[in-house]
């Protein structure tokens, strides 16, 4: 797309130089007629620089405010932008995070009565114990001791099994720790593109300065060479085999959950 | 039984081991990408490996393809456990010899059924 900065300059010294030539030529012979036309003609081929590095500017301008995102309703064409696309995968992040903390606290909710009833009935049942140890248990207190001792090894047992299984479900709750950080290093990937892409539009900027006269004398403004747009990847040239870390919206050739994937494991062969 | 858990999330590697560890597996290490996995499969007696897809350096599926080009581990039972959910990428990792895939988020039990599965296939086969 941009066949060079460099290359209009040149066309552009040239330009100048050649009208310059014949400027110098025609006063010299007091053509001063033919002189005031190579000056108008030289005032054009500067404005008709500036313009171009204008128009070069403003796209490059376009290009950052679709890839950023200012305003889908003053941009239409900024709806499908990656930015948009990464505001979508912060918001799965947020919800992935809330999920996992309120589905963590629940469990932690349903397991810390167990936890308390079985301590509870523990700590009876130890008094019990012990008056029993000292032998001021009457023979009713006792057959009523023997029933709930009975009941708390039952309780004892379903507890603890509740428990774990809490427990295990907590353990395996962390997992969105690994999915959002997948998709926040996707979204630090696409910052750094448009940071990119921020830095080559001031380049560019400075660029028109330079050939307007604005920039305050920079020598060396000119050897920048020309950026190949490379900073973003064909999407229909990425690998098939790259990752693409959780999906965020339900697509057709996406899978929607465990079930799908055995579905498609199983029609080959699997 | 010793496992080889590969994954660039030291949580999810945590998760994988604790859960195996609630099924019975106790000898159990862990790599975070397939150039830290692939010498120690090499070097190591592992019964069983249990690989992440997107990861820095090599990535599963490309873990996978290394381990069923060597002679030495061509046989080993490979499960991925993956965020990766396109369809076409189940079916690459079908045709490079997965031998069982999960997709992430999953549940204990869906970890346990394909380990179970696995197995069963492969002590049966």
């Amino acid at each position: 797309m941009e066949t060079g900065h460099l290359g209009n300059d040149e066309k552009f010294v040239a330009e100048l130089q050649d009208c310059a030539k014949l400027l110098i030529d025609k006063l010299q012979n007091n053509h001063y007629q033919d002189a005031s036309k190579l000056i108008h003609s030289l005032y054009e081929v500067r404005d008709r620089h500036i313009f171009q590095s204008v128009g070069k500017l403003t796209r490059a301008l376009h290009d950052a405010i679709v890839n950023f995102h200012v305003d889908a309703d003053l941009y239409p064409e900024a709806r499908d932008s990656e930015i948009r696309d990464a505001t979508d995968r912060l918001q799965y992040v947020i919800k992935m995070t809330q999920d996992a903390a309120n589905k963590t606290m629940d469990r932690v909710e349903a397991a810390a009565p167990i936890a308390v009833n079985l301590g509870q009935e523990a700590h009876a049942l130890k008094m019990e114990w012990e008056k029993l140890r000292r032998r001021e248990m009457s023979k009713q207190d006792f057959a009523r001791l023997y029933g709930r001792v009975d009941d708390f090894l039952e309780q004892m047992d379903e507890g603890s099994n509740q428990l774990s299984q809490n427990l295990q479900a907590i353990i395996l709750e962390q997992g969105f720790q690994d999915l959002t950080g997948q998709v926040l290093k996707k979204v630090i990937g696409l910052i750094t593109d448009v940071e990119k892409e921020l830095v080559n539009l001031v380049r560019i900027a400075g660029q028109v300065e330079e050939v307007a006269g604005l920039a305050v004398d920079k020598p060396d403004a000119g050897a920048g060479k020309s950026r190949p747009d490379k900073s973003r990847v064909d999407k229909s040239l990425v690998d098939k085999s790259a990752a693409e870390g959780p999906q965020i919206h339900a697509r057709p050739d996406v899978v929607n959950g465990q079930d799908e994937v055995d579905d498609l494991l199983s029609s080959l062969g699997f | 039984m010793k496992i080889l858990i590969v994954d660039d999330f030291s949580t999810m590697r945590r998760i994988i081991k604790n859960l195996l560890r609630d099924l019975g597996f106790t000898n159990t290490q862990e790599a975070d990408d397939g150039v830290t996995a692939l010498p120690m499969l090499r070097n190591g007696d592992f019964d069983f490996l249990v690989t992440d897809w997107n990861m820095p350096g090599m990535s599963g599926i490309d873990l996978l393809k290394q381990v069923r080009a060597d002679p030495k581990l061509v046989s080993l039972p490979v499960l991925m456990v993956t965020a990766e959910a396109k369809r076409d990428q189940i079916i690459e990792a079908a045709q490079a010899g997965v031998n069982g895939y999960v997709v992430k988020p999953f549940t204990a039990q869906v970890l346990k059924e394909k380990i179970d599965k696995i197995f069963e296939r492969v002590g049966g086969g």
